[in-house]
């Protein structure tokens, strides 16, 4: 402000007002647009969330609605049939996925970091699940493991094993979910591991290779350690998506995560919710809940990334 | 907030255009081609957004919700979302619009307009109905050495277990599986066993004798001789892929669907499907036959009279008749009662429905205002007949889940 006001004599004598105004204001001015683009898109509609988590809307948000206090979040925390199985479902669907995402995008990056012939078109090939379209995954994938129609069974058929149920199955669902998860999002891992792994300088590889380090010795005590930051980065980026799943487990199961709710998640459960059963102030509600494990996961590993530097 | 208000702004007045949203189905093709000649005739530009059954409801969710103008006519499931889109003040009141003369409201079967009035105020006029009957493949039962289609469930059962034991690729019977989506084709099931999904006095029927008999016959059914590997999430784009595929023998589906069965393009077995009335249970045969779709006009519209002149040419007599003629079963009177109103389905068929609308039930789910969580809790036992678990078992569960639903909505 002291510098503001000190260059503003200069030019004082003439300056229209509102010059001057802009002038003394222009930190808010400049900032203006992208606070005004935050509060309508991130501010308001999470007030206007965590407001009919506190109600109990349903029906249309039009509606009249009562005022219940945290009646719903009591609700919510004691349902055993559906919140919590969704949460348990969400960290292992999460859990798994991202540990066979890490370490399979690991192998493949620490393949493809040394340069050998065709290297250009193995990178395409394995990028290529990246660039399609989540639903499209999935409804390919769900007509792949189809159980009476689907390739996946006629080629374990060529090699002596009985049908799967796949998709279809109670117990097989959601590991086949995580299967597709897997397949869809390794590349991505792989792109950021490759990145870090790239920028990493060779000294300290020649050091420990002069020093008569093994191959694993070099990876385990010199290699990770120093791409460590970015190993934190993909888990974190990778993590929250996971948590966020939804486009996959909608379009090979649909509605209510199947029948047994099978691949249900917190983030399918809350969908159900609002637009199946319209039920706005319990969705809210656990949609609430689901923003708060989010916050807490990244909290936690951010935290760990600290600690880690220190 | 926002998007209502740009909803709002452009939508201003009575507009020359009217904005329609419609399903996929075989009648909004039909209502596409015809469209230029409504067009002409009124001066009017007709702007159609057409989405899958789920889509659309998600669709109606989002901006009925948010009072959004943006849609005059809006076709809906009457016994779906009906209740609750009527109670939400979605639908406007057709009231003074049906009193058009030469359109005829009273042409209009009572049970569907029954389904399209809330309040004693019609809101909606039913375009599409649709009865269960049984679909199935003419030469394998030749093969089998039956020479007609079972009249009864037991006779069903017999027959598909014959078919499955001769050809182990096929199924002996196919239906939908998913807990919501099957609730409607396993309802006839549920009455030709003498029962309900609630009773006379209002209160759940689905741990009775007669609807646990109903469960673990359709999951027996399905089970034993229905595809192997079965999943438990078909609704009938999966269940008629089966069958089409040429990989199950017989199928009880909507007759509405029966163009993917009989057209060459779609079906592998196009010239070997046969139709037959729903077969008898113990308490006779009681398909359902229900208004499956209808069109409303959108409360918040503020272009109503267009949106009801368009409504006033596709629900008249002479597209009814257009529509019924190649293939979807309309909601008129009259166009029943005209030899060439039948004259294109399939000589059985029209038989099957006919015995279909006769003694037909007017409700294919619970008829409740919160109808996708109902379809959810009646559904559980039809799943864990199928997978083997014990049904009666599942259908107390139901009933007690059931009844509290049904008193919670009471309240």
């Amino acid at each position: 402000m002291a510098t503001i006001t000190s260059k503003a004599p200069s030019g004082a004598t003439g300056t229209p007002g509102w010059v001057r105004w802009v002038n003394d204001h222009r930190k808010w001015l400049f900032a203006a647009p992208a606070m005004t683009f935050v509060a309508a898109l991130l501010v308001f509609p999470l007030a206007w969330t965590g407001y009919l988590s506190l109600t109990d809307a349903e029906g249309s948000v039009r509606a009249e609605s009562e005022f219940v206090g945290f009646q719903n979040y009591l609700d919510v925390l004691s349902d055993t049939t559906r919140f919590w199985p969704a949460v348990g479902r969400t960290a292992t669907f999460t859990g798994v996925a991202l540990l066979f995402e890490m370490v399979l995008g690991m192998a493949i990056a620490l393949l493809l970091w040394r340069p050998f012939k065709g290297q250009k078109w193995v990178r395409v090939a394995i990028l290529l699940p990246l660039v399609a379209t989540p639903v499209a995954v999935g409804m390919m994938w769900r007509l792949i493991f189809d159980p009476n129609i689907g390739m996946a069974n006629q080629v374990l058929g060529w090699i002596g094993i009985g049908p799967q149920p796949w998709l279809a199955g109670e117990h097989t669902a959601l590991p086949t979910t995580i299967f597709i998860d897997v397949w869809q999002w390794t590349p991505m891992v792989v792109l950021i591991l490759l990145a870090g792994l790239t920028s990493l300088s060779e000294e300290p590889q020649e050091a420990a290779r002069i020093d008569g380090a093994s191959t694993w010795q070099r990876f385990r005590h010199v290699t990770l350690p120093l791409l460590m930051p970015t190993v934190t980065v993909a888990i974190l980026l990778r993590g929250i998506d996971a948590l966020k799943t939804f486009d996959i487990l909608y379009a090979t199961k649909g509605r209510g995560g199947g029948s047994f709710h099978e691949v249900e998640t917190l983030n399918v459960y809350a969908y159900g919710l609002s637009f199946d059963y319209n039920e706005y102030g319990v969705s809210s509600t656990v949609l609430i809940l689901f923003f708060l494990i989010i916050i807490g996961a990244m909290w936690a590993l951010t935290a760990r990334r600290k600690e880690a530097r220190r | 907030m926002s998007l209502t208000a740009c909803g709002g702004g452009d939508g201003g007045g009575a507009s020359d255009t009217v904005r329609v949203t419609l399903a996929n189905h075989v009648w909004t093709e039909n209502v596409k081609q015809a469209l230029p000649e409504f067009e002409k005739q009124t001066g009017l530009k007709v702007e159609i957004t057409q989405l899958g059954e789920d889509q659309l409801s998600d669709q109606y969710n989002v901006k009925l919700n948010a009072g959004s103008a943006d849609i005059d006519v809006m076709m809906y499931r009457p016994l779906q979302e009906g209740k609750l889109f009527a109670r939400n003040k979605y639908l406007a009141d057709l009231t003074e619009q049906v009193k058009s003369e030469s359109w005829d409201f009273s042409d209009f079967q009572p049970g569907p307009v029954q389904s399209t009035t809330y309040e004693s105020k019609p809101v909606g006029i039913p375009i599409i109905t649709e009865q269960e009957v049984l679909y199935y493949r003419k030469d394998l039962l030749e093969k089998a050495g039956l020479s007609a289609p079972p009249k009864t469930l037991d006779e069903l059962k017999a027959a598909a277990a014959k078919i499955k034991e001769s050809e182990p690729d096929v199924a002996g019977f196919v239906a939908r599986t998913g807990k919501s989506a099957a609730v409607t084709q396993f309802s006839s099931f549920l009455y030709s066993f003498g029962g309900d999904f609630v009773d006379q006095s209002g209160k759940s029927a689905v741990g009775t004798d007669a609807a646990k008999q109903a469960y673990a016959y359709y999951g027996e059914l399905i089970k034993d001789y229905g595809p192997a590997n079965v999943s438990t999430d078909m609704g009938w784009p999966e269940a008629m892929a089966i069958f089409t595929q040429g990989k199950a023998a017989f199928y009880t589906e909507a007759n509405s669907l029966y163009k993917n069965a009989t057209d060459a393009d779609k079906s592998k077995v196009s010239d070997q499907v046969g139709f037959a009335p729903f077969p008898a249970g113990p308490a006779g045969s009681k398909p359902y036959n229900i208004p499956s779709w209808a069109l409303g006009i959108n409360d918040a519209s503020e272009n109503t009279e267009n949106a009801w002149k368009f409504i006033e040419w596709a629900t008249g007599k002479e597209q009814t008749l257009a529509q019924q003629k190649s293939g979807v079963p309309g909601a008129r009177t009259s166009v029943w009662a005209d030899p060439e109103g039948v004259s294109t389905f399939p000589e059985d068929l029209a038989e099957a429905i006919a015995a279909s609308t006769e003694n037909g039930v007017g409700h294919d789910r619970p008829l409740v205002v919160k109808v996708a969580e109902a379809r959810e809790i009646v559904g559980q036992p039809i799943v864990d007949a199928i997978t083997g678990k014990d049904a009666a078992a599942s259908a107390d569960t139901a009933h007690t889940a059931f009844q509290q639903f049904l008193d919670d909505e009471a309240e």
